[in-house]
């Protein structure tokens, strides 16, 4: 999927660009997306690597085990067929409430290791019972019920307040910067409610 | 509206001082711990460049060539008979790709029609809950080696919807617009 829609971008734009005349653009374009990159990079290894330090802090002296039994039902209730202690369960827990304080840059090491975890807990379903009725593996390369979950509920936003909006718009003027906090968390719990009952019926109807 | 102003600078510090007090309290090596951890932030870091630069440049292009505001424009039109706001169609199809170049039109609306304005209110809520939903997905299902993402693209797209939807029902009703 994402393989035919990354080239479609690039042919498409390049074929576009020529018809429209925007050709030089276009290389400019392409070369500065990829030095872009990398200085987002950059900036973003500070960060990055200042949120996995606290969160190692964090994993070791327990406190996300403890997190993790504070919303456990939660947690497995969203997915109940991860198996009670996987590691999956605790870096989800760290990347859901991340996400929930609007760390977005501690969020994204905690959500790498929830996916790297469910990948090695879909090899185990593949070779067999590791862990007592659990359901079928998938064929190598296609994602578990669970990752497609685990994504959705991602991608639906579960951010309270939007820090950095807040700081945008009373930067740009506004009378009253906070008044879309209200309004953004009942939009965050409607995307997230409709993210929740999507997959809820498609987990239900995909299982093998 | 205080409290809110309050708690959001207060997140950061709050959760670091907590995280470390909690270690302390434990009688752990909090410092060495910390260290072991923004080791692992740095390859983590290199292990999602490339798939940044690959869509970065995907994006790039397709904007750079004027692609996207030609299609802004046509989807704008179409959409506009349901009552959704043209201007902000380049912002929601870019908003799937790109969270800075997102940021980047978002500002952009702020200067010209004002955070207060209704398209500023829209564009405001829907920042805050929406996310990057190509970005995540590759970086996400790169690192598990998935190339089979089954249902997650329609869940994801539908969720951003319904945020959307959310957004410009309360961006109208907060700049007082029916």
């Amino acid at each position: 999927m994402l393989n035919g829609l990354w080239a479609g971008m690039v042919l498409v734009g390049i074929i576009y660009g020529s018809v429209a005349g925007n050709i030089e653009a276009v290389s400019l374009g392409a070369l500065d997306a990829a030095k872009e990159a990398v200085s987002l990079c950059i900036t973003m290894v500070g960060v990055m690597a200042l949120w996995t330090g606290l969160m190692e802090i964090a994993g070791k002296t327990g406190l996300i085990s403890q997190l993790t039994s504070g919303i456990g039902p939660v947690i497995r209730w969203l997915f109940p067929d991860i198996p009670e202690g996987h590691e999956a369960r605790e870096h989800i827990t760290a990347n859901v409430i991340a996400n929930i304080l609007g760390l977005g840059w501690a969020a994204t090491p905690s959500g790498l290791k929830a996916m790297e975890a469910l990948a090695k807990l879909e090899e185990d379903r593949r070779s067999g019972s590791r862990y007592p009725g659990q359901p079928q593996g998938r064929p190598k390369g296609t994602a578990s019920n669970e990752m497609c979950n685990f994504l959705i509920l991602n991608i639906s936003s579960l951010q309270l307040i939007p820090v950095n909006i807040i700081a945008y718009r009373s930067q740009y003027g506004s009378v009253c910067p906070t008044a879309v906090v209200g309004p953004a968390i009942a939009a965050t719990a409607v995307s997230t409610a409709a993210a929740i009952l999507f997959f809820k019926i498609a987990d239900r109807r995909s299982r093998l | 509206m205080k409290i809110l102003q309050f708690l959001s600078e207060f997140t950061i510090p709050l959760v670091m001082f907590y995280i470390v007090g909690y270690g302390l309290l434990q009688k752990k090596n909090v410092y060495e711990y910390f260290i072991t951890g923004a080791e692992e932030g740095l390859k983590i870091v290199v292990r999602i460049l490339p798939t940044l630069i690959g869509l970065m440049v995907g994006v790039g292009i397709l904007r750079a060539s004027g692609f996207l505001d030609f299609f802004g424009e046509l989807l704008g039109t179409l959409l506009g008979r349901f009552g959704f706001p043209a201007e902000l169609v380049p912002l929601v199809l870019i908003r799937m790709f790109s969270s800075s170049a997102a940021t980047g039109l978002c500002l952009d609306i702020f200067k010209e029609f004002g955070p207060d304005s209704c398209l500023g209110m829209i564009t405001s809520i829907m920042m805050g809950c929406t996310e990057t939903i190509f970005y995540t997905m590759s970086v996400y299902f790169m690192t598990a080696r998935v190339k089979k993402t089954r249902y997650t693209l329609a869940g994801s797209l539908l969720a951003t919807l319904a945020g959307i939807a959310v957004s410009v029902l309360l961006g109208r009703r907060l700049a007082g617009m029916p």
